[in-house]
């Protein structure tokens, strides 16, 4: 699991009102020594996040522009932009772009989004029992941690695994799905595993909606689908922005998952972005490459959260 | 027309149940299957009525070699790395709740910016870094980064709930010539428990669950912690004992489940971390 503030509106608060009576601090009362004594205990966190954080971004903007190698060479030198053409003109790099594609998309915008909205919109109507007792099962998978679910689903997609002993119960054709469909296969896991966040999130959306609205619409005799897309969809628009975008920033992000159930294989079959930057930085011992997918990476993620933030400021 | 929807309402509500069951029970198969498995003597890989309930899968990992070793070192790498978490995110949050500042608004924009950065996209650099700065294959190292990387989203979390502790609180201790730190220990935080509960045990299920981090910054098998450790299970090329697997899965996740219905029930199911934690 990986983090994201909270989706509600209006969280961006900015800073509070200044304390009535701050506390008398001894170290000088002078404004800027005393601003600076009150940020004092923000150091930690600062330090922390300059050396850890920021430092190994800056590091990964500096060497994706070399030729650093992970082993037998004494020293890097600076290569310019020779890391991204090569990208752009790698097949390998442009089946994993594909490849995260098709993962982002199946899985987080058509999956994780619409199925958790449509549980959450479920759940409103649906008895309390097996309102509960979806979202316990739902918030487990989440719960879980990723390298178990990617055991719990590499189980259920096998050959021998329970997906195929219920097509064959059914009488339909059983089939290798890690082998045939690997991106399929990754791509529903990632489904299983992040449909909470999206059901959690809209859950509390659509609890925001005041019961007359719906109801006036029902009296006047607009069905379900039209209330759902006149009504319910333009009030609870924001979560969806937020909820699409962090969705997405977590399954740009996905490794564990699909490093356990096929390994980015077979072949190349479902090799992702992460994949393939760990792919050329360590099994091909290329890190100025790797480094440079990451960038790419980082790039496209820091778009997606720019976008997020935005998302979030027009609330307040 | 009254009649006409109340009967409707009951037929909706039918098909809610019966929609959101047909779900549940597809997102349960793969959970059955662990917990069965876990239990059955003959286990493979599908949901199956076990051949006989046996705690031998347990019985077979419980060593310090596959089990109690890998959980400790989880314990350690992640009890570690929330500890300071919280710590460095409740003094970071304390001025920015408190004191304004025009730092503020710039520095939690940054902050929140950086809680939905990928961060398996900068673990290749932070390898090369920890290689250079030889911290590779350090417990230290992995806390550290791991604390840094859990950081932004504990303290806007923290800062969040510090909003919610109404200052006039602390204006008895402020004169009684309390410093901050003192009225952050023995006013603030006190009252924001439930606040301080929910950073700590999501910043420690977080971690826990984690792979790729521990994956690329250690390397001596011994001090790998259990989210690592489960691949063993498929690395000695034997045949792969699903019944182990399972049960190993079952140990090395009931923490997690515990935790996380520990801060649901204490907060009630309506904050849900709804928003506050994505897969």
């Amino acid at each position: 699991m990986t983090t994201a503030p909270h989706a509600d509106p209006g969280v961006v608060k900015t800073a509070p009102g200044p304390a009535p009576h701050a506390p008398a601090l001894r170290p000088g009362h002078h404004p800027v020594l005393r601003a600076l004594a009150r940020a004092l205990p923000v150091s930690p966190a600062l330090v922390l996040l300059l050396l850890f954080l920021a430092g190994p971004i800056a590091y990964c903007a500096y060497i994706a522009f070399t030729d650093l190698q992970l082993t037998g060479q004494a020293h890097s030198s600076f290569v310019g932009l020779d890391n991204f053409r090569t990208a752009f003109k790698d097949e390998k790099f442009l089946n994993a772009v594909w490849l995260t594609l098709v993962f982002t998309v199946l899985s987080s915008l058509v999956g994780q989004n619409t199925l958790g909205l449509a549980l959450a919109s479920l759940m409103q109507r649906a008895s309390k029992p097996v309102r509960t007792l979806t979202g316990a099962v739902v918030i487990t998978a989440w719960v879980l941690p990723e390298v178990v679910a990617g055991f719990l689903l590499y189980a259920f997609f096998r050959r021998e695994g329970t997906l195929n002993a219920i097509l064959d119960w059914l009488h339909l054709p059983a089939q290798n799905w890690l082998f045939t469909l690997p991106i399929l296969a990754v791509s529903f896991a990632n489904v299983w595993r992040g449909t909470a966040f999206s059901m959690l999130v809209y859950s509390a959306a659509l609890n925001e909606i005041p019961k007359e609205i719906t109801e006036a619409a029902e009296v006047d005799g607009a069905g379900g689908w039209r209330r759902m897309w006149h009504i319910t969809l333009p009030m609870i628009r924001r979560s969806i922005g937020t909820n699409l975008m962090l969705n997405t920033l977590q399954t740009l992000s996905v490794f564990g998952l699909i490093w356990v159930m096929t390994r980015g294989g077979p072949g190349d079959r479902s090799q992702t972005l992460p994949l393939f930057m760990y792919e050329q930085a360590f099994q091909n011992s290329m890190i100025g490459y790797g480094t440079a997918v990451a960038l790419l990476l980082l790039l496209v993620g820091s778009l997606f959260s720019l976008v997020y933030l935005r998302l979030l400021r027009t609330e307040v | 027309m009254a009649l006409t929807l109340a009967s409707r309402r009951t037929t909706r509500k039918l098909a809610a149940d019966v929609g959101l069951l047909v779900v549940a029970v597809a997102f349960a198969l793969p959970l059955a299957w662990v917990v069965l498995s876990s239990l059955d003597p003959h286990a493979d890989l599908r949901v199956k009525a076990p051949d006989g309930l046996t705690l031998d899968n347990f019985d077979a990992i419980m060593n310090s070699d596959v089990t109690f070793t890998p959980l400790l070192n989880s314990l350690i790498l992640c009890g570690g790395a929330t500890l300071l978490t919280v710590v460095c995110a409740a003094l970071a949050a304390y001025p920015l709740s408190r004191f304004r500042s025009r730092l503020n608004r710039p520095f939690l924009l940054t902050i929140l910016f950086a809680t939905s950065l990928p961060i398996t996209a900068i673990m290749v650099p932070v390898y090369a870094l920890f290689v250079q700065v030889d911290l590779i294959d350090t417990v230290q190292g992995t806390i550290l980064f791991f604390a840094a990387s859990q950081l932004p989203f504990a303290i806007w979390l923290m800062k969040n709930f510090m909003d919610g502790v109404p200052k006039e609180l602390e204006e008895a201790a402020w004169t009684d010539g309390a410093s901050s730190l003192q009225s952050l220990v023995r006013v603030v935080l006190p009252l924001m428990g439930p606040g301080v509960a929910v950073v700590t045990v999501f910043s420690f299920v977080m971690m826990w669950g984690n792979f790729f981090v521990p994956f690329m910054l250690l390397l001596t098998p011994d001090q790998m912690p259990a989210s690592v450790s489960i691949n063993e299970f498929f690395g000695n090329r034997g045949t792969v004992v699903y019944g182990q697997l399972a049960a190993f899965s079952v140990i090395y996740s009931t923490p997690v489940i515990l935790l996380y219905v520990l801060v649901a029930r204490r907060l009630g199911g309506g904050f849900a971390l709804g928003g506050a934690v994505k897969g």
